[in-house]
């Protein structure tokens, strides 16, 4: 095989598992819209806040240690233990769960029945707050992030590669990883959300909330069940960017990453969210690939969102829009 | 069955007891607007109570009351014996009281059966892994209450829609559908609103049909809100009349139906 088409493939498949992260990101999007019909902009300030929360916790520091510091003249750093990984995910989720408890009971109860325009609104203003809360919590420096998860070149793949084409693929071991835990992930809430209750109720809740109150569904309780799992999401999300990349600010900002994968994929449709992130994260490299080098590169930072744009001229509704809402 | 202190057999066999829900003095406010003036009457075990009106009466609101729906600002309500506290639609969904709306509030994108499924969410306790891997007492639970709700879809003669998407029916179908998820519920109040609104005089005969036989032969007891007055007077046991928020007759369809205040107000005919 020519090398510059195994390159390709390389590059599809480098692109496909970068496609699983902004699913990952645009389906915790999805999980909300679809039960309240908001538009959680928070969302990806959440898997920072998710991300910080672990690394806070795993590390042992002391919540608003600068603050308990500042105030009180102390000199606190950290409470001198360190947390296992397994522990220290369960204990952020536990926070998510509490965060989306809060956000609940302080601001959308509040607001129920409100246009859209002004939940999406109110989003916006958790976003920065939590963004300033996370900072306060646990501080502002870039932190790492290692739950265990493997990183590093692929050998096993690298070699076969070698051996069958002569050239060996460079697959990250961490991206490998991120695609059997986002499959995982998208099984266990397929399953939830078909053949539960709770998932029952959810769908139900997302569909009209007068029936639902009607069969005896707490629509507080789905709320807080949806932006728990919606938390979840963002904390599978902040594990993977944040092992990638580094735990800080510009994790809040691959949200915006997941508004052309919604655009693509439509913000009702879990299936959407994958396909549509699939197809972003496969077209971004390969078009960087092989119309980058013809205009100068730099093509990753925009091409997205020109997709997006045509998706919106010529087929709103997303990829799978309409035709999944009556299925599922 | 023998007559008693609470308890009758009407006329074609159905026995009625005693009370089972009973509003007293209720008042409801929107604002400065009293919806539902201080309107007091009891629903009893098994029977059919109609709620009569013109429009704007607060029919609809007083059934907003009895589902919770509403708060009433004053007044009590009674639910078996007990004084009702303040509470959540989905709680009184939950104390025995399903509901059909006006305009039909369906699960448009789930299919028929997943539709009447969700009346029995309230009836499904398996634990979260054993619903999603379909295991042990989920699995028994899921068998059950998938019986009883083909059950119901039998009794109402919806089986040849039991897959199709709630959206694409017609308007007389996705009453029967709503009809049938509150009765999934198995309800010990079901509250219909407007259940006929709309539909041509075969389908009002055909759900006539379905609301005296779910009544005789569930033992459901029914409190309705209906316009069409020929069908009201034909099944129910007893009728309340509303006009701008207060109660001007309740008794029998025959006792309804002579009232002068009733006649005068409901029907528009003077009477001399």
């Amino acid at each position: 095989m020519p090398d510059q088409l195994l390159f390709a493939i390389e590059v599809t498949l480098n692109g496909l598992m970068a496609g699983v992260l902004y699913a990952l990101v645009a389906l915790g999007f999805v999980l909300i819209f679809k039960a309240s019909g908001i538009f959680n902009y928070a969302q990806g300030v959440m898997a920072l806040f998710a991300a910080l929360t672990l690394v806070g916790i795993m590390e042992g520091q002391v919540p608003f240690e600068h603050l308990i510091n500042a105030t009180f003249g102390t000199e606190i750093h950290g409470f001198g233990w360190e947390v296992p990984a397994l522990l220290a995910i369960l204990l952020t989720m536990v926070t998510m769960v509490l965060f989306a408890w809060l956000v609940n009971w302080l601001v959308l109860r509040h607001l129920v029945g409100q246009e859209p325009i002004i939940l999406f609104m109110a989003t916006i203003g958790l976003a920065y707050f939590l963004e300033g809360f996370g900072d306060m919590m646990w501080g502002s420096d870039i932190k790492a992030l290692d739950v265990g998860l493997p990183q590093g070149i692929n050998s096993w793949i690298d070699e076969t590669t070698l051996d069958l084409f002569g050239y060996g693929f460079f697959i990250d071991n961490l991206d490998i990883a991120a695609t059997i835990i986002a499959a995982i992930l998208v099984a266990v809430l397929v399953a939830f959300s078909q053949y539960t209750k709770q998932g029952r109720a959810l769908r139900a809740v997302a569909d009209d909330h007068q029936a639902a109150l009607s069969v005896g569904i707490s629509l507080n309780f789905i709320w807080v069940l949806t932006w728990s799992i919606a938390g979840f999401v963002a904390l599978v999300a902040g594990i993977m960017w944040g092992t990638k990349s580094g735990v800080q600010f510009s994790l809040s900002l691959i949200a915006l990453k997941a508004l052309p994968v919604l655009m693509l994929g439509g913000f009702t449709s879990i299936p959407g969210a994958i396909v549509g992130g699939l197809i972003i994260g496969v077209g971004e490299k390969l078009f960087e690939f092989l119309v980058g080098p013809l205009v100068g590169g730099a093509t990753e930072n925009w091409f997205a969102y020109v997709l997006a744009l045509i998706f919106l001229v010529f087929r709103p509704q997303g990829l799978f829009g309409e035709r999944i809402i009556e299925r599922v | 069955m023998k007559d008693t202190a609470d308890s009758h057999v009407t006329e074609d066999g159905r026995t009625i007891g005693g009370t089972l829900l009973d509003l007293r003095g209720i008042t409801l406010r929107f604002g400065g607007v009293e919806a539902i003036k201080n309107i007091s009457f009891d629903i009893r075990q098994g029977e059919i109570r109609a709620i009569i009106g013109p429009n704007g009466a607060g029919k609809s609101s007083m059934l907003n009351v009895i589902s919770g729906f509403y708060n009433p600002q004053e007044g009590e309500v009674w639910f078996r014996g007990e004084k009702r506290p303040a509470m959540k639609p989905f709680q009184v969904a939950r104390s025995g009281v399903a509901r059909t709306f006006q305009n039909i509030a369906l699960f448009d994108g789930m299919s028929v059966l997943d539709n009447i499924m969700t009346g029995r969410l309230n009836d499904m306790h398996a634990g979260l892994v054993a619903q999603m891997i379909w295991k042990g007492k989920a699995e028994r639970e899921e068998v059950e209450n998938r019986a009883r709700v083909e059950r119901i879809i039998d009794f109402l003669e919806i089986q040849h829609i039991r897959k199709t998407p709630v959206g694409r029916l017609p308007y007389g179908l996705k009453k029967r559908v709503e009809l049938a998820r509150a009765l999934a519920a198995e309800p010990d109040l079901l509250l219909l609103d407007e259940p006929m609104a709309g539909m041509n005089v075969e389908e009002k005969e055909d759900m006539s049909r379905y609301i005296l036989d779910v009544n005789d032969e569930m033992g459901t007891t029914i409190a309705l809100i209906e316009h069409d007055m020929g069908v009201v007077m034909d099944i129910s046991d007893r009728v309340v009349v509303m006009d701008y928020g207060r109660k001007i007759g309740d008794g029998t369809p025959d006792e309804v139906r002579n009232n002068p205040q009733v006649i005068d107000a409901y029907l528009g005919v003077a009477h001399d």
